[in-house]
């Protein structure tokens, strides 16, 4: 007897014998009614820990925004998957490196800022989800970087053309991507869900205005790409600053003129550009003014908003994806270093979210070569050998 | 040395102090898998340090249970029950030691930076740079997760099985420090 005198007074669970391997004690069976009751306790905290886990799973929440809902949705708007990217998918690896100005030193403790020459990875893509899609002058163009200075964490980043984003939140996204659904009888979005987004979503009307007039260049080279999402700069001292940031080429910049029948043709002269000089950009850093939203990637920002020149980007070498070092990664826009952080923008969430996910099931798939082949970026001197 | 009657303090404490940070291990992870925001990355970031937090202390504790002597489960215990509790305490031991493992691999096979504790505090890859590998790892970790929780529940569900219904002092000797008792003196070696 374990706990003599007051046993009554004892919380059942405890009141018991003594566990000696060599004395096999007594049970005290309990009256059945307080049996059953008993059994229920024994049922009720495991069934309960799993429907709070079914919970924290979303299935009692059919509006929650998931990484599987989006890859579906992706899937249904015609994504081709098979071991490519469910956005972007199709691209080119490209490397060079970063030359700081200085000018954003005072901005953000982070290496890039600061250094001259960082290494980076890069990749062009159109924002289709088929890799094998023909290059058009109206598709979404992006530019994806990985800096990776020595001695310090790596950033990456992507950028897309257009100068502002359409898209608030996580179901103003969910809400697009369905509403860009393939019809199976065309195998194209149907019109009329298209405009019925644009009409449930009069908030994102005046981006997608904006984005409806931008100017088109004629290619990758003479392209302008933006962050879109707002992140916060810090610097040493501990201040920060909002910031949004663009790619600006040095090349001169032509309008587009489609070059019909060529299905590539857009790699192609990217091709030939990067073959015959190196290219460049100036990374632009537009500080939020007081009326700037941070948190909302479908604002746009005063016009009269400073900005700064960090540095200038070289690339100089274009490889295929096929073995090429931006496949087997992801441009998650928050793999961040010290010195630049996310900012409440809800649609950085949602992409470090969707990246990873799109990342770990085109990793796990086999994959057909990339239209963008090993073949086509050879260059005139290594052809003829 | 099956005198004892309940488990050594560092035992007790550890055991719950790892139920408390694994159950929320489980539900932070399930939660920010199917989320996109506005809490997902800082969930993300929350659940490596508090997962390698685990890994440390399930490696504390695994070299502490084999160091320490620990009550016998009751001989009245029918034998294959003897077996499923011991095997079910190996599966978890190793899972709150592998789970992290894997965690952690997945993220450098992925090629992933991984930071521990803010942004400049990263751990090193354990693994090298392999996308089949990172998915596959990511895989595991999705299924070695949802293992572990299973077997919490039937965990938890056996300790209430012993002290609701069984009451033979199972349960007690993870919650209770050593009562003096009388039987026990009795089984003090000479
Ligand atoms: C609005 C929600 C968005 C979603 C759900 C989304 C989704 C995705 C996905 C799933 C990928 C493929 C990632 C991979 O497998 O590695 C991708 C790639 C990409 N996205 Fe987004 N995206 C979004 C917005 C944006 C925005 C706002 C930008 C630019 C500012 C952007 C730029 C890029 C770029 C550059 C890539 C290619 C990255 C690469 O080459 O690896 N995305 N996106
Ligand atoms: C005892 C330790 C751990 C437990 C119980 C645990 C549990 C989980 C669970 C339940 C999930 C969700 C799986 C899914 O629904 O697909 C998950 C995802 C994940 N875990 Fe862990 N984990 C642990 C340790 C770690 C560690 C140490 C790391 C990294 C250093 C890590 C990184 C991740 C990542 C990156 C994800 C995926 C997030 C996403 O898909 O958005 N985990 N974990
Ligand atoms: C995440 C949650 C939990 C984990 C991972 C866990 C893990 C373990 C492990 C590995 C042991 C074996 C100790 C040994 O003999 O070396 C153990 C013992 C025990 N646990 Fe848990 N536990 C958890 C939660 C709980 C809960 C919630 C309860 C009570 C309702 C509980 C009650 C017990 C009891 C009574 C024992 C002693 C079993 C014996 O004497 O052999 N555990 N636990």
């Amino acid at each position: 007897m374990r706990f003599p005198g007051n046993k009554a007074s004892l919380p059942d669970v405890f009141a018991d014998d003594n566990r000696i391997g060599s004395k096999p004690m007594a049970q005290k069976p309990a009256p059945p009614p307080i049996l059953a009751l008993r059994w229920l306790g024994v049922g009720a905290v495991p069934a309960a820990l799993a429907l709070a886990f079914l919970w924290a799973g979303g299935c009692f929440s059919p509006g929650r925004v998931t990484q599987n809902r989006l890859m579906g949705e992706l899937h249904n708007a015609g994504s081709y998957g098979h071991g490519f990217r469910r956005a972007h998918a199709k691209g080119v690896c490209v490397s060079g490196w970063f030359d700081a100005s200085g000018d954003a030193s005072h901005l953000s403790r982070a290496a890039v800022f600061h250094e001259q020459h960082v290494p980076v990875i890069g990749r062009f893509a159109l924002a289709v989800g088929q890799p094998y899609a023909s290059d058009n002058a109206a598709t979404v163009r992006s530019m994806a970087l990985r800096f990776m200075p020595p001695d310090a964490p790596e950033w990456r980043t992507g950028m897309n053309d257009p100068p502002v984003l359409p898209l608030r939140d996580a179901h103003d996204v969910s809400d697009f991507f369905t509403a860009q659904q393939s019809d199976p009888a065309t195998g194209k979005p149907d019109p009329a869900r298209v405009k019925a987004f644009g009409a449930t979503h009069p908030w994102l009307r005046s981006a997608a205005d904006v984005n409806a007039h931008r100017f088109i260049s004629s290619g990758f080279a003479d392209d302008t790409f933006h962050s879109l999402d707002s992140f916060v700069l810090s610097a040493a001292d501990g201040t920060t600053t909002a910031v949004r940031w663009t790619m600006i080429p040095t090349q001169p910049v032509t309008p587009s003129d489609a070059k019909a029948g060529d299905r590539e043709y857009l790699f192609r002269e990217l091709i030939s550009d990067i073959h015959t000089h190196a290219l460049h950009w100036h990374l632009m850093m537009t500080v939020a003014g007081p009326h700037d939203a941070i948190n909302d990637p479908s604002q746009i920002w005063a016009q009269d908003d400073q900005t700064l020149d960090a540095g200038t980007l070289t690339l100089n070498s274009i490889e295929s994806e096929d073995g090429g070092p931006c496949t087997g990664i992801t441009f998650d826009p928050l793999v961040l270093p010290p010195g630049i952080q996310p900012s409440d923008d809800p649609i950085l969430q949602v992409r470090s979210a969707a990246y990873m996910r799109s990342f770990s099931l085109r990793a796990g798939e086999n994959r057909s070569s990339s239209a963008v082949t090993p073949t086509l970026i050879q260059t005139p001197e290594s052809k003829k050998s | 040395m099956n005198g004892m009657a309940t488990f050594p303090l560092l035992s007790r404490v550890l055991h719950w102090l790892m139920a408390v940070m694994i159950l929320a291990m489980l539900f932070i992870g399930l939660f920010m898998a199917s989320s996109v925001g506005p809490d997902y990355h800082r969930l993300v970031a929350l659940h490596r340090p508090l997962g390698i937090a685990i890994l440390m202390l399930a490696i504390l504790r695994v070299a502490n249970r084999l160091r320490s002597s620990v009550p016998t489960l009751p001989e009245d215990l029918p034998r294959l029950l003897r077996r499923i509790a011991t095997t079910s305490h190996i599966l978890l031991y190793g899972l709150m030691i592998v789970l992290p493992f894997v965690g952690w691999g997945m993220l450098s096979a992925g090629g992933f930076p991984i930071p521990l504790w803010g942004q400049s505090l990263l751990l090193p890859p354990i693994l090298p740079h392999n996308p089949a590998l990172w998915s596959w790892l990511r895989s595991a970790h999705t299924i070695l997760a949802f293992a572990l929780f299973g077997l919490v529940l039937a965990h938890i569900g056996a300790a209430l099985f012993h002290g609701l219904i069984r009451r033979d002092g199972v349960l007690r000797s993870m919650c209770a420090k050593e009562a003096p008792s009388p039987d026990l003196q009795e089984q003090k070696p000479v």
